[in-house]
């Protein structure tokens, strides 16, 4: 079996196993969050020794010359030496300029970065923070000069980064930010294709940022969103989505409560009891045709992803985000919350 | 060379061009993946974590039994089975994948002569696919 040498300590592989199941094997303090390739939280530096093409997918040109790769898509095939991510091939800094609270658990952050950074709404990237937490957050506006970049953050209970971010990282703070990647991002082309936008929690960030890529362009075809929380007083956008449907005509905004206590809420316009999928399902059955995105938790976009495939959207037409929460290691482990 | 399972690589090629290359292939793929997931007494072999993973292998497979480029081996079809003929696959099972995939082309209107070769080729896995 091929080893790994990681900040001069050897490692043994098993077989089949990713550099990422090495090190926290290990006890190495590596930093990760998806274990599907997809966040990059996880990016390593290959010093010594080869990876394959898979453990780099996706990644910048750049960051591939260098011999960048993904821990937790590298199975090793040799002899690895291996080194974390040198700053500044991976980070650049940005400022914190506008802290907001949106409700009682998320937060709108406001980051200008130092050099423009090419993104599209929809994407995400990934923050560091002085302490060296990682997490990735979701880009809920559109490239202009002024706007920086905007995030939703959630405050989680065991959320270390979200608290320092929410609680301590004051405006004017210097952080480190990636590049923007993801694929959920609205594509101009056929204007009139019906849109499904679903998403839960947070996952409304990147919803909203691919609304106002489509509204930005002209999208003239019907835009239905829906916006699934627990509690009424977690639709974090209400009035603002409210609005913009009253400013579209073609925009049509659901927020949806799915907890216990919706004794409250009248099945209206705008708030209706229920799963935020389940509405949407119930309004449209047939998306044969239509264009669906889901960004929110891995359990709604697994189920709603099938549902949508099944009730006629073709597997091209639908663009899935999933929160990249940290997902159980195999070893017992440290804090294990993002987002 | 890429060769289709019975080895009949170069005829298989025509029947791809006549059904339309990979553009069939993609018009089809939908169609019989979904026809596959809705279909209660089999999906369950199908489930996965990984749609689009999912989505892409029944891409595979169809341009193989479209006659297209592929690199499939009767080893690696048996390879990839074996856990799901441990889990119960039998020929029942494959049976109605084969009769998805005939009401997909039929679906498409491909004519009769050429989906009896699509079948043909398909029908040519089954020993690899049932581990036989």
């Amino acid at each position: 079996m091929p080893s790994i040498t990681f900040e001069g300590n050897t490692y043994q592989c098993q077989p089949a196993e990713s550099v990422l199941d090495i090190l926290l094997r290990h006890k190495v303090e590596a930093a990760f969050s998806c274990r599907a390739g997809s966040c990059q939280t996880c990016l390593l530096h290959c010093l010594e020794g080869e990876v394959q093409a898979a453990a780099q997918k996706d990644l910048k040109p750049a960051l591939k010359d260098l011999n960048y790769f993904l821990a937790c898509q590298c199975i090793p095939q040799g002899d690895l030496q291996i080194a974390a991510p040198t700053a500044a091939d991976v980070y650049s800094q940005a400022r914190l300029t506008e802290k907001i609270q949106l409700s009682a658990t998320v937060w709108r952050l406001r980051l200008m970065p130092e050099q423009s950074l090419l993104f599209q709404a929809g994407q995400f990237l990934n923050v560091r923070s002085p302490q060296g937490w990682v997490r990735s957050y979701s880009l809920a506006n559109l490239p202009a000069s002024d706007q920086g970049l905007e995030l939703h953050v959630r405050v989680l209970p065991q959320g270390k980064m979200s608290h320092w971010l929410t609680a301590d990282c004051g405006a004017g703070e210097m952080l480190e930010i990636s590049t923007a990647h993801g694929h959920c991002i609205y594509t101009a082309g056929e204007p009139q294709q019906p849109l499904l936008l679903v998403a839960t929690g947070t996952g409304l960030a990147p919803i909203v940022g691919i609304l106002r890529a489509a509204l930005a362009q002209g999208h003239s075809g019907p835009v239905r969103l829906y916006h699934g929380v627990r509690e009424a007083a977690d639709l974090y956008l209400h009035k603002t989505l409210q609005a913009l449907a009253g400013e579209y005509a073609n925009l049509h905004y659901y927020g949806c409560v799915s907890g216990a206590d919706t004794a409250g809420i009248e099945p209206g316009q705008d708030t209706q009891p229920g799963r935020a999928a389940d509405l949407a399902f119930q309004h449209q059955p047939d998306l044969k045709g239509s264009r669906v995105y889901l960004c929110g938790s891995p359990e709604m976009v697994k189920q709603v992803r099938t549902r949508a495939y099944l009730a006629g959207a073709s597997m091209a037409d639908i663009l899935v985000d999933a929160f990249t929460c940290a997902a159980p290691a195999p070893a017992p482990l440290q804090e294990t919350v993002s987002l | 060379m890429v060769m289709s399972p019975q080895g009949k690589g170069k005829a298989m090629s025509g029947l791809f061009e006549k059904l339309g290359g990979e553009a069939a292939v993609n018009a089809a793929v939908d169609i019989f993946y979904r026809k596959v997931l809705s279909d209660d007494s089999i999906n369950g072999f199908f489930e996965t974590t990984d749609m689009e993973a999912q989505h892409a292998k029944q891409k595979a497979f169809l341009t193989m039994a479209f006659g297209g480029p592929n690199s499939y081996t009767g080893k690696d079809m048996r390879t990839a089975h074996a856990p799901l003929v441990a889990k119960g696959l039998n020929e029942a099972h494959f049976n109605a994948v084969a009769g998805h995939l005939q009401a997909t082309l039929e679906e498409l209107n491909v004519p009769a002569n050429l989906v009896d070769e699509v079948m043909s080729i398909a029908g040519s896995t089954k020993s690899d696919i049932l581990g036989l």
